[in-house]
C-alpha cells in the first residue's frame, strides 16, 4: 500500500512539474495569443458587431435576418451574454482550439522538444498529462476572458443605448461556462490527440479542420438519405458539441441558424458524448506517447 | 570490473526496421568515470543504439541499461524556437524540478550565459549545440550521453567542447560520446566501441585498438638490416613495409639501441622514427570492406 502511495505521489509531483513547464512555454508562445485574439475577434464580429450594425442601421445582416429591432437589441444586452458566449463555440471556437491542441502536441515532434524532455529522464505519461493540464488551463482562461469580454461589450451597448442594466443569472452563467468548457476542451484535446497521432503539426491541423468544418457537415447531409449514416452522425464530436450548445441556446429556434449549433441529440446525451471524447482523447494521447518510439 | 562500475550497458541489443537490421546484437559496457567513444560512420547504428539506451525507442530484442539520472543530447538539440535559450532551459528545469540557479550554472558551463536571452531560432548551429549540451548537464547526472556534440562548432568551439568533456570526466562523471571525428575520440576517450553496419566490431581501450607503438626503420643493405631487426624484435615483431623499410614492434625509447646495433653491423641508417598508428588508420582498416566515407 505504501509503495502504491509513493508511486502515486511521485507521479502527481512529476505531472505538476510538467504542467508548470508546459504553462511556462505556452504563455510565451505567440500561437496561443494569436488563437485567443482570433477567437475574441470572431466573438466580437459575429456576436455583437454585425447585430449592432443591423440594429443601428436597420439593414438586416445574415446573422439577424427575420428578427425585429427589439429582438436585435435584446441579443446585445447582458441577459443574452450566455447565449452569445456559446453560439460560436461548436464551430469557430472548436476549430481554433483544435488547431491549438494539434500545434501543442505536433510541434513537440517537429521541433524535437518531446525527444529532449524524454531523453532527460522525464516520464512520458507525466509530460503528456502536464501538457494536457496546461492546455486545459488555457481553455479555462479563454472561457473566462471571453465571458468578461462579452459582458463588457454588452454593458457598453446597454449604457450607450440608455437601457437598464440587467445581468444574466448566475445559474445561466455557470451553465454556459460548463457547456463551453466541455466543447472547447473536447476540440482542444482531440487536436492534441491528432497531433500526437500524426507526430507533427501540419497533417494534424489539416485533417482536423477538414473533419470539423467539412466532413461532419457532409455526413449530416448524407444522413438525411441514409439512416445508418444518420445514426453514425449522432455520435460524432461535432454533432455532440453542436447539440450540447443547441440544447442551451436553441438551434435555429429564434431564426439565427448559427453554424454548428444543432438539435440532433438531447443535451444530456450530448454532454455525455462530449465528456467521453475528452476522456478518450487524453487516454489515446497518453497511450500513443508511452508506447511509440520517439524518433 | 563489477556491476557497480557499469553505468550503461547493452546485451545483444537489436533493432530491426522492416527487413533492415539497424542494430545487430550489440553488447557494450560503459564504466563509471570513463569517457567512452562510440565510433562509426554515418548510418552505422550509433544513434539508434543510443536511443535504445535512453529508452526513446524499443529494442526488437536484447536489453539496454543506463543508470539514472542521465543527461543526453541526441541527434541535435530540440528546443522551442520562440523561447530564449535561458527560457528553454528553465522549461526543462521545471519538468525535472530544478531551480533556475541550475540553469545559470549550465549556461555558464557552456559559455552561453551572455547570449542566454536571445531566441533559440536566432542561435548559430554551434550555439544550439552548446545549449543542447547545457541541457544534458543539468542536475549533474552521473552519465552524460553526447551524440555528435561538436557538430556545427568552429575549431575553437570544438576545442572548448573537448576540454569540457575531459573536465566532466575529471569531475567523476561518465561520458558516452558518439562521434565520427576520430581525432577527437583519440584525444579524449579512454575506451571506444567501433560500430559499423549495426554490428559492434571492437570494444577496447584506445591504445589497444591502435595496436601499441613501433619503430620504423629504413636502412641498407636491407638483408643485413633485417637480420639485426629480427635479432632485436623477434620474428613476430618485424614487418616489412612497402617502401623497403621495416616496422619493429618496440617502444620508442629502444630507438638509440636499434641505431647502435645497425651501425655496429655495418648498416647505413637512412631513417629511424617512432611510429604510431592513428585511430583513423585503424578505423579505416576495420571498416574498409564497407566502402563508407566518414564525414569530415
Amino acid at each position: 500500500m505504501s509503495t502504491l502511495t509513493t508511486v502515486t505521489s511521485s507521479t502527481v509531483r512529476s505531472t505538476v512539474r510538467s504542467t508548470r513547464a508546459e504553462m511556462m512555454r505556452l504563455r510565451a508562445w505567440p500561437a496561443v495569443w494569436i488563437t485567443l485574439g482570433a477567437w475574441l475577434a470572431l466573438s466580437l464580429m459575429f456576436g455583437y458587431l454585425f447585430t449592432y450594425l443591423s440594429y443601428t442601421t436597420g439593414d438586416a445582416s445574415f446573422t439577424d435576418e427575420g428578427t425585429t429591432q427589439a429582438e436585435q437589441l435584446a441579443q446585445l444586452l447582458p441577459t443574452a451574454v450566455p447565449d452569445v458566449f456559446l453560439q460560436g463555440m461548436p464551430m469557430f471556437g472548436g476549430a481554433l482550439m483544435m488547431v491549438l491542441g494539434a500545434l501543442v502536441a505536433g510541434n513537440g515532434y517537429g521541433w524535437g522538444t518531446w525527444k529532449t524532455v524524454f531523453s532527460q529522464g522525464v516520464r512520458r505519461g507525466c509530460a503528456v498529462l502536464g501538457a494536457v493540464a496546461a492546455l486545459t488551463t488555457f481553455v479555462v482562461a479563454t472561457l473566462l476572458v471571453t465571458l468578461v469580454f462579452d459582458l463588457g461589450i454588452s454593458l457598453l451597448i446597454t449604457v450607450s443605448e440608455g437601457q437598464p442594466v440587467e445581468l444574466p443569472s448566475a445559474g445561466s452563467l455557470v451553465e454556459a461556462l460548463g457547456a463551453g468548457f466541455l466543447v472547447l476542451e473536447m476540440w482542444a484535446l482531440l487536436g492534441f490527440a491528432l497531433g500526437t497521432l500524426a507526430r507533427g503539426p501540419a497533417l494534424s491541423v489539416g485533417l482536423g479542420l477538414v473533419w470539423a468544418l467539412v466532413v461532419e457537415n457532409l455526413l449530416r447531409g448524407v444522413g438525411q438519405l441514409l439512416s445508418w449514416v444518420d445514426a453514425l452522425t449522432e455520435v460524432l464530436p461535432g454533432t455532440a458539441a453542436g447539440s450540447l450548445i443547441g440544447s442551451i441556446v436553441g438551434a435555429g429556434g429564434n431564426g439565427d441558424g448559427t453554424p454548428g449549433v444543432l438539435d440532433t441529440i438531447p443535451g444530456t446525451r450530448a454532454a455525455i458524448t462530449v465528456a467521453v471524447y475528452v476522456g478518450a482523447a487524453v487516454a489515446l494521447s497518453v497511450v500513443l506517447v508511452r508506447r511509440r518510439d520517439v524518433t | 570490473m563489477n556491476a557497480q562500475d557499469t553505468v550503461a550497458s547493452t546485451e545483444n541489443l537489436t533493432k530491426v526496421y522492416g527487413d533492415r537490421v539497424a542494430v545487430d546484437k550489440v553488447t557494450m559496457t560503459v564504466r563509471r568515470g570513463e569517457v567512452y567513444g562510440f565510433l562509426g560512420p554515418n548510418g552505422a547504428g550509433k544513434t539508434t543504439t543510443l536511443r535504445m539506451l535512453l529508452g526513446l525507442i524499443r529494442p526488437t530484442s536484447g536489453s539496454a541499461y543506463a543508470t539514472s539520472p542521465v543527461g543526453a543530447l541526441i541527434e541535435g538539440p530540440g528546443f522551442f524556437p520562440y523561447l530564449s535559450g535561458r527560457a528553454n532551459l528553465r522549461t526543462l528545469a521545471r519538468h525535472r524540478g530544478f531551480a533556475d540557479a541550475e540553469v545559470e550554472r549550465v549556461l555558464e558551463r557552456v559559455d552561453l550565459a551572455g547570449r542566454g536571452d536571445d531566441r533559440f531560432k536566432g542561435y548559430s548551429l554551434g550555439m544550439k549545440q552548446r545549449l543542447g549540451v547545457a541541457a544534458a548537464l543539468m542536475g549533474d547526472p552521473e552519465l552524460i550521453v553526447l551524440d555528435e556534440p561538436t557538430n556545427g562548432l568552429d575549431p575553437a568551439g570544438m576545442a572548448d567542447m573537448r576540454a569540457l568533456v575531459v573536465d566532466l570526466a575529471r569531475g567523476g562523471q561518465t561520458v558516452l560520446l558518439s562521434s565520427h571525428l576520430l581525432a577527437e575520440v583519440q584525444e579524449i576517450c579512454h575506451r571506444v566501441g567501433v560500430i559499423d553496419d549495426g554490428r559492434l566490431l571492437r570494444e577496447s581501450t584506445v591504445a589497444e585498438l591502435r595496436g601499441g607503438v613501433s619503430i620504423r626503420v629504413r636502412a641498407t643493405p636491407e638483408d643485413a638490416a633485417l637480420a639485426v631487426a629480427l635479432r632485436l624484435a623477434g620474428d613476430e615483431g618485424v614487418r616489412r613495409t612497402d617502401d623497403g623499410g621495416m616496422q619493429l614492434t618496440l617502444p620508442p625509447d629502444a630507438a638509440p639501441r636499434v641505431t647502435r646495433e645497425l651501425v655496429a653491423a655495418g648498416v647505413d641508417v637512412h631513417e629511424i622514427t617512432a611510429a604510431e598508428r592513428s585511430l583513423e588508420e585503424v578505423f579505416f582498416e576495420m571498416t574498409s570492406g564497407h566502402e563508407k566515407e566518414l564525414s569530415s
